[in-house]
């Protein structure tokens, strides 16, 4: 306190009051926004360039790495690295793969979520604090402590290699979709539950009438989340799988970029163009749905 | 009959007590008297039934494993040929000692160290200034929260192309930077590939914590910052007495997260370089895949992945207590 109070006294000899600084501050007003502009835009950029560069990288005919080579050059364009990528992996099957394991695990995750959510936030039973803990626990553990004994679990024990349950299996039990469903059902008044009960709906009918509908834009979000994550993931599906039919994607372009394909007219161009195949659903439906990673809250969901 | 009765009424009352600290029960309704079924179960006995495949997946998926992990670091363990019964005896902590004296692993963690001197202070100020930009920018908020978001949604293993036809030796990058550009060069170069790798990760993730930061920005009422200007306080000072003091629990919790995922890399040098040159990208994750399966020493990935989670552990603690100590 005495030190703000010491600083304009002392500097009341020369300019009067705590106003000094007003007058310096005026001229940048119209600076600081054009500043802050300039700094987003330049975010922006920088964000996006690898995406362009990955867009015209797998257009080219000839890898041209010149700067000139960042523009779209018309005679330098061909979609020949799609089919070219697609001769040393089936893009196709990859991508198959990729859908199998995503739907799998975003089946599992909501199925699970929805029902646990459910029993967590709106039933009464015993044991129930245990499950939660349990809940709680699957978020404190980390993947790496998991990796090796999983690997020898589900490769050597389950028998599980090159399998699509095998490639599911870890990613089956997401915590964070059974504690959004939780959230969502605790903050649905509980009078609803209690009217169904009173008109003698079952536990059973409850969850499948009144529960489920009222949650479907939680549904929707969950499922749009969880989508991104196994579609993405590499280390897992990559240790579980060597026989290049069951392979999703991400492992499979990973294996060709690392194997140099030089029989390949433009091995990079058709690396990037496996890329822009495993990039563009992902990025797609996130710029579809963006809305709906927001607006998860409950006013829809009563509306709805 | 009184003696049942009291039973009864004890296990009531004990469920009531388990209850009370889950926020998500109902009124403590008695069950009914007669219906065993509910006396043991709890008033909703479908809760039992909707939670049991996913305790049963949580068991398999994570209980065992994380025990068969611990188990495992404690043992000689070893691939066999299937149906092959072999002892694995305990053999303390060998594995640990074997782990420790090893230069590849001392290498491995201190590659770490490096990565999170850069990413840690780069994501939060990266983070922290796209925020505070978004928060006050009134044209193309929308595009811009999109741009910063998409890398994150996107597949490593995608975007990792991208940074290797960028960055290799006649890559635009070299071309851009001219007699500038690095040699070796950046891939090759092992003073340069772990700063590589950590600015990579920032990109990638840097949408993340900017949405984060950007949730903490908007809850700050409008009129702290007035009421600064009207006493005077310059842009800067607002920015360092009002907006840091309340993203502070966000930096905590962004770089708690940067911590833990610092410990998982893999996709990163195990794409970019294999862990090379001489081990300069070389991670515990990927040394523990290099190890474990690639050379059938399971028990020795395993005390990494121990030693890993530990040392984790420890720096979130520690840079918890930093963080908050700083208010």
């Amino acid at each position: 306190m005495s030190t703000t109070t010491d600083r304009p006294a002392a500097d009341g000899t020369t300019t009067p009051g705590p106003t000094a600084a007003r007058p310096t501050d005026r001229p940048r007003r119209g600076v600081l926004p054009a500043l802050r502009f300039a700094v987003l835009l330049l975010g922006a950029v920088l964000a996006l360039v690898p995406f362009y560069y990955m867009i015209i990288g797998a257009l080219q005919k000839e890898r041209d790495t010149s700067v000139r080579g960042l523009l779209p050059l018309p005679d330098n364009l061909t979609l020949e690295n799609f089919a070219g990528v697609n001769q040393s992996i089936d893009l196709a099957r990859s991508l198959l793969n990729s859908l199998i394991m995503t739907a799998g695990v975003v089946g599992c995750t909501l199925v699970f979520g929805l029902l646990v959510g459910y029993a967590l936030a709106v039933l009464s039973f015993r044991g129930q604090g245990l499950v939660f803990a349990l809940v709680l626990l699957v978020q404190a553990i980390p993947f790496q402590l998991l990796m090796i004994p999983l690997y020898v679990m589900v490769v050597r024990y389950f028998n599980l290699a090159d399998n699509y349950l095998g490639m599911i299996l870890p990613f089956a039990v997401n915590s964070v979709a059974v504690l959004i469903f939780r959230q969502y059902f605790l903050q649905i008044p509980r009078d609803i539950f209690d009217a169904a009960r009173i008109d003698g709906a079952s536990e059973v009918r409850i969850l499948r009438s009144v529960a489920v509908p009222l949650v479907r834009p939680a549904i929707l979000t969950a499922m749009l989340v969880t989508f991104i994550g196994p579609w993405n993931e590499f280390l897992w599906p990559f240790l579980v799988t060597k026989d290049a039919t069951m392979q999703p994607l991400a492992v499979s372009l990973a294996n060709f970029s690392q194997a140099n394909s030089t029989f390949q007219d433009n091995p990079m161009g058709a690396v990037l163009a496996g890329a822009c195949v495993l990039a563009i659903p992902a990025v797609v439906l996130f710029l579809l749905f963006q809305r709906h990673f927001t607006s998860a809250n409950l006013g829809s969901a009563i509306k709805g | 009959m009184t003696t049942l009765r009291d039973t009864e009424s004890r296990s009531g009352e004990r469920g009531a007590q388990d209850s009370a600290p889950l926020p998500g029960r109902g009124a403590g309704k008695p069950a009914p008297r007669g219906r065993r079924l509910q006396r043991l179960l709890g008033e909703h006995p479908l809760g039992l039934l909707l939670s049991t495949p996913y305790t049963a997946f949580v068991v398999i998926v994570f209980l065992i494993p994380f025990g068969f992990g611990v188990w495992m670091a404690f043992h000689d363990f070893f691939f066999t040929a299937p149906g092959v019964q072999v002892p694995h005896p305990f053999v303390g902590l060998d594995n640990f000692r074997q782990v420790l004296a090893d230069p590849a692993v001392h290498q491995a963690f201190k590659n770490l160290l490096i990565f999170l001197v850069i990413n840690v202070p780069l994501t939060v100020a990266l983070a922290l200034v796209l925020a505070v930009g978004l928060d006050s920018v009134v044209h193309w908020k929308g595009f811009f929260r999109v741009s910063y978001y998409v890398p994150y949604v996107t597949a490593s293993v995608a975007t990792l192309a991208v940074w290797i036809y960028m960055f290799n030796g006649n890559g635009v990058v070299n071309r851009l930077l001219g007699d500038l550009a690095p040699d070796p060069t950046w891939l090759a170069n092992s003073g340069l590939i772990m700063p590589l790798i950590a600015v990579y990760v920032t990109w990638k993730n840097l949408g993340f914590y900017v949405l984060l930061y950007l949730a903490a920005l908007q809850a700050v009422p409008k009129e702290l910052h007035e009421a600064a200007e009207m006493d005077g306080a310059g842009a800067w000072r607002r920015f360092r007495s009002v907006t840091l003091p309340a993203v502070r629990p966000v930096t905590s919790l962004v770089i708690l997260l940067s911590i833990i995922m610092t410990g998982q890399i893999f996709t990163e040098p195990y794409l970019l370089t294999g862990g090379g040159p001489n081990g300069a990208s070389m991670t515990p994750a990927l040394l523990m895949y290099q190890k474990g399966i690639q050379q059938g020493q399971p028990d020795i990935a395993a005390a990494i992945g121990l030693i890993l989670v530990l040392a984790v552990m420890i720096l979130s603690l520690v840079s918890r207590r930093l963080t908050e100590r700083k208010g």
